[in-house]
């Protein structure tokens, strides 16, 4: 197809010479023009003082080789257009995350390991509730860490610290760990048939809603302290994520917060999100959390499951 | 991706950009505009212009059981004003055409 116009094929092909002459002219492939007589002078070294002069009428070179419409880019010439053409892509810009997203989940189902993404803001408790999670269950599961934070790989430490392995992935200037990294970072994990592995994202309630890592589910953090309102605020992350676990609930008894508003707040931006009331610090809600878990890997990891 | 569509369709230069950009999406058109000549800098883009298209958020009404234009992500149903809306289109982000030459 013509790339300028939309036409058929070949249209530039049986033009008769008068008129194709015709458009060489106009395309200015081929012209003349003159040039008054002039003079100049040199005066330098050498000192070759010299004139010259150009002939009225001459021809540029090019108007002898051979005349080429579909030399240019658009593979077509029309006079009076440019080559200008336009390309339809139509492509997701997220698609290449959702390719490796795609990559994880296969490689990580194959291996029979569950992972949960952890999001939240800042400060809610995720590493504390990972920290306690991993020592209560290290004898009922094999489990494994990717940590994700913009530097340091203090996170790690501490999770290396139960005896879990533990991979740190600093994101730099990145606000949020994509399927790309995490790609990188199971490189690294030992992953057990059977086994959980936890992916704590970077502390952000905006942009890791967007990135799908290859999860099996994800699961958000929002801590007592931070306001009730905060599922109206930041809707995208409630709306994306399986479970919220409200944290630090240890701490209700000193706050004004109004857990029955949170709630609400949070199902009015996702119906079918699944809440749990935690504290990783009294260890209250947890053995709910865990039951989750076993419920969801056990359904996810089932091999009946897995061919639906 | 202009790159990668550079190395398919050969061309010089990129004169415009259209992207597809859904308003219940998590772009931020303002923000694709205030980042895209900065980015472009430096490729084969720069200097182009940048055109978005919105694409109007669309939602599956449970209640009136039919398609409904959604202004707000987790908003009501315009028609019966029912909660019970599941968004079913409106937050694409797609690079969706070039004006090339």
């Amino acid at each position: 197809m013509c790339t300028v116009c939309g036409c058929g094929t070949a249209s530039v092909v049986d033009v008769p010479a008068d008129e194709a002459q015709a458009q060489v002219a106009a395309a200015g492939r081929a012209h003349a023009h003159p040039h008054p007589p002039h003079t100049h002078r040199h005066d330098h070294d050498h000192g070759h003082d010299h004139d010259h002069g150009h002939g009225l009428d001459h021809h540029h070179e090019p108007a002898f080789a051979a005349i080429d419409f579909g030399k240019g880019l658009a593979g077509v010439s029309v006079p009076g257009l440019s080559q200008e053409r336009t390309i339809s892509i139509e492509r997701d810009i997220l698609a290449k995350n959702s390719a490796f997203a795609d990559a994880n989940r296969s490689r990580l189902r194959e291996a029979g390991v569950f992972a949960i993404n952890l999001v939240s803001s800042p400060g809610s408790g995720k590493t504390s509730l990972l920290v306690r999670a991993i020592t209560d269950l290290k004898d009922r599961w094999p489990m494994a860490v990717i940590e994700g934070d913009q530097q340091t790989s203090n996170d790690a430490e501490r999770i290396r610290q139960t005896g879990a392995p533990a991979v740190q992935i600093n994101t730099g200037k990145g606000c949020h760990l994509d399927a790309h990294m995490v790609g990188h970072a199971l490189e690294q994990v030992t992953l057990e048939p059977g086994g959980l592995l936890f992916i704590e994202n970077v502390g952000n309630l905006v942009c890791p809603a967007a990135f799908d890592l290859g999860e099996a589910c994800k699961v958000v953090v929002l801590s007592v302290t931070e306001g009730e309102d905060k599922p109206l605020k930041y809707p995208d992350m409630f709306a994306a994520a399986d479970l919220m676990l409200l944290n630090k609930s240890d701490l209700l008894p000193h706050l004004d917060f109004d857990v029955d508003a949170c709630l609400a707040a949070a199902l009015r931006v996702n119906p079918r999100l699944q809440i749990l009331t935690v504290s990783a610090r009294s260890g209250e809600g947890l053995a709910a959390f865990y039951a989750w878990i076993e419920g969801r890997a056990a359904a996810a990891l089932d091999p009946i499951a897995r061919l639906a | 991706m202009v790159q990668q569509e550079q190395a398919k369709h050969a061309f010089a230069r990129v004169n415009s950009i259209k992207l597809k950009v859904g308003a219940l999406g998590h772009a931020e058109p303002e923000a694709l505009r205030f980042c895209f000549d900065a980015v472009a800098t430096g490729t084969i883009a720069a200097g182009s212009r940048l055109e978005i298209e919105i694409i109007p958020g669309e939602g599956w009404c449970a209640d009136c059981r039919s398609n409904v234009p959604l202004d707000d992500r987790f908003g009501a149903c315009p028609i019966c004003a029912g909660g019970r809306v599941r968004m079913t289109g409106g937050d694409v982000l797609r690079l969706a055409e070039m004006e090339v030459e």
